[in-house]
């Protein structure tokens, strides 16, 4: 596995403790850096248990990191991860609805910030606010440090080749649609193919008709087991019914938590000469995601589901692939030379960032990414799934309930959806609602998987960082009273 | 505690009033929520006086959603077409009772927001009613 920059993750350290220390250090080092040439020093210990794990998921996807919650959460019997102390940095959490307190499950739609996001955000606009890359000004050189500080955070994080390989987005939407309307429209053409699966989200379908329809492509579908896994079968006879293009497909469902072997799924699209383009914005925020291991031409994913701001977002590309694309969109900042008929492109990743960007949003995901990093990706990873196995032992005992998705909750990751006898998801929600819970319900953005599941629409809760088991069972006991309610 | 959901609301739900079919409507009209996925579709059979005959609905959805249509059906059975159009929203969060937030706001009303759609594309509609449609 390469490395570039082996001096960035060398500050190994068994204690994840202090989350807000590392927080204040990166920004007033940037001071000193010059633009564009700042590649920090990880301000982010990772921790590597040494151990082995026996019971990993055959399917994983992870750098083959563990799964079992004893082997992560604890190391020489010292337990890692103290949620009651993750709950103190996210002041949302203090909040009372309905005189209850919020019980926030829906972080599959958006994760709620910690303090160290917010007060950097604040402490942007209030101290270094200026727009970057273009200033000769101090305060124009700190910003542009802090805004490519994170792109290197975020480089480190999914163990990119090199900072350049990423692109700053509005969100996952944006980058699934970068990558159709740029590389698409140049290298798919009439009566090509594009393999995609019926677990994906609406932003990962989308892009891909519209593409299709301008270029005369054709959509493919892997389907699904009913246990909302992918049919292995499908992809390969797909993929060897030639003229497939590009494969796209999400790492975790957004609506069934299937955890995707997507690592398998592109050695086998690159036998063929595929692109993959990989939907990472359920897994980034949940696990270790390395993208050179997993060899995915495209990564795409959102600050807002990993504790960033919203309208941020990242592409991750290969460098080569990425040097052969055209813009997306024109404007200034992207551009080389301009002239009244013709002009030329800066290099990636500015070619793709046209205009002036969410600047804040970026220094802000930056900081997200340390405090995730503070956290330890594997485990975060390790406390979601021992709350979706308890979910899944709790809830799963609900008179009517059906949970949907594998039923080991050891193949998901953080997601559960469900219903209750006849209860529509909406009149759930509802309830829930009463009692302080937040949870999505709908088609969750996914209908062609809806449909086939064969059904409208679903509840869904969805675990992070923060949640506790004490929550699991508040949820447990508001849906117990929603099937009162409705006399299920 | 539980607001919104009155045994009125779930028995309607459970035993919808006049759900069904009927294929000699003149107003016939069909919406849905694409939020929440919500399906209502309203049917209005007239006599010779534009006044309701008989009236079905039809649908899947939410509580809120298909309670709330069931009830609307008992409301305009008897009534003239000019009747009808004067319903309002009030006249239908009256028959559901209760708080509902502006999401669930939307589940109650689509409804009344196909009633209208229907007596509108048969009286005729113009910048008004179209300005009142898209309030609901």
């Amino acid at each position: 596995m390469k490395q570039r920059w082996a001096a960035a993750s060398s500050s190994t350290s068994l204690k994840a403790t202090s989350h807000a220390v590392a927080d204040t250090v990166s920004c007033r080092k940037a001071k000193n850096r010059l633009p564009g040439l700042a590649v920090p020093k990880s301000t982010t210990p990772t921790i590597k248990p040494p151990l082995t794990f026996p019971g990993q998921l055959a399917q994983s996807t992870v750098r083959g990191y563990a799964t079992q919650k004893q082997a992560t959460a604890y190391i020489h019997g010292k337990r890692l991860y103290d949620v009651e102390k993750v709950r103190h940095d996210f002041p949302i959490l203090n909040r009372l609805i309905n005189g209850k307190p919020l019980t926030y499950l829906d972080s599959a739609a958006t994760t709620q910030k910690p303090r160290l996001v917010i007060d950097e955000l604040t402490r942007f606009y209030n101290e270094y606010n200026a727009n970057v890359h273009r200033g000769v000004y101090k305060i124009s050189e700190e910003a542009t440090a802090a805004y490519e500080e994170a792109r290197a955070k975020i480089a480190r994080l999914i163990n990119a080749n090199s900072p350049s390989e990423i692109v700053f987005v509005r969100g996952t939407t944006e980058a699934i649609n970068l990558v159709a309307q740029s590389w698409g429209r140049t290298n798919v053409g009439l009566g090509e193919g594009i393999l995609l699966t019926e677990m994906e989200h609406h932003s990962n379908i989308v892009p891909w008709q519209l593409l299709a329809k301008q270029k005369g492509a054709h959509l493919k579908y892997v389907g699904l087991t009913d246990d909302g896994h992918l049919v292995h079968e499908d992809f390969r006879r797909h993929l060897e019914s030639g003229g497939i293009k590009l494969v796209t497909m999400t790492h975790v469902s957004n609506v069934l938590g299937t955890i995707n072997p997507v690592r398998e799924y592109v050695r086998e699209a690159h036998k063929q000469s595929c692109r993959v383009l990989v939907d990472a914005a359920q897994s980034v925020p949940h696990m270790p995601v390395d993208v050179q291991d997993m060899d995915c031409d495209f990564l795409a994913f959102s600050g807002h589901k990993m504790c960033g701001p919203t309208g941020i977002g990242v592409l991750y590309a290969k460098k080569t692939i990425l040097e052969e694309m055209p813009p997306y969109h024109g404007g200034g900042e992207m551009i080389r030379e301009v002239h009244l008929y013709e002009s030329t492109w800066r290099d990636p990743p500015y070619r793709f960032e046209a205009g002036t960007t969410n600047i804040a949003g970026a220094i802000g995901l930056g900081k997200a990414v340390d405090y995730l990093s503070e956290l330890g990706l594997r485990n975060i990873q390790a406390h979601d799934q021992e709350l979706t196995e308890y979910t899944h032992g709790t809830l799963g005992k609900v008179k009517g309930i059906r949970i949907y998705g594998p039923e080991n909750p050891r193949t998901k990751a953080g997601v559960i959806s469900f219903n209750l006898g006849d209860v529509h998801a909406h009149d759930m929600a509802s309830l829930l609602d009463e009692d302080g819970i937040a949870v999505r319900s709908g088609h969750h953005c996914a209908q062609p998987l809806m449909e086939r599941l064969g059904v409208s629409s679903t509840t869904r809760a969805s675990v992070y960082v923060y949640n506790t088991e004490a929550e699991i069972d508040r949820l447990v006991e508001s849906v117990e009273r929603a099937g009162r309610v409705f006399k299920v | 505690m539980s607001s919104i959901y009155s045994e009125i609301i779930l028995d309607y739900y459970r035993y919808p009033r006049n759900k069904g079919d009927l294929p000699h409507a003149q107003i016939h009209a069909r919406d849905t929520n694409p939020l929440c996925g919500d399906i209502v579709e309203m049917q209005l059979e007239l006599d010779e006086k534009k006044t309701v005959r008989d009236v079905k609905f039809n649908g899947q959805g939410c509580a809120i959603s298909q309670a709330s249509a069931s009830m609307l059906t008992e409301l305009v059975k008897g009534k003239t077409v000019d009747d009808v159009r004067k319903i309002s929203k009030e006249d239908v969060l009256s028959l559901i009772g209760g708080q509902l937030t502006a999401v669930r706001l939307k589940c109650a009303l689509l409804s009344l927001k196909v009633l209208k759609t229907g007596v509108y594309n048969y009286i005729g509609s113009t910048d008004s009613t179209k300005d009142e449609l898209s309030s609901l």
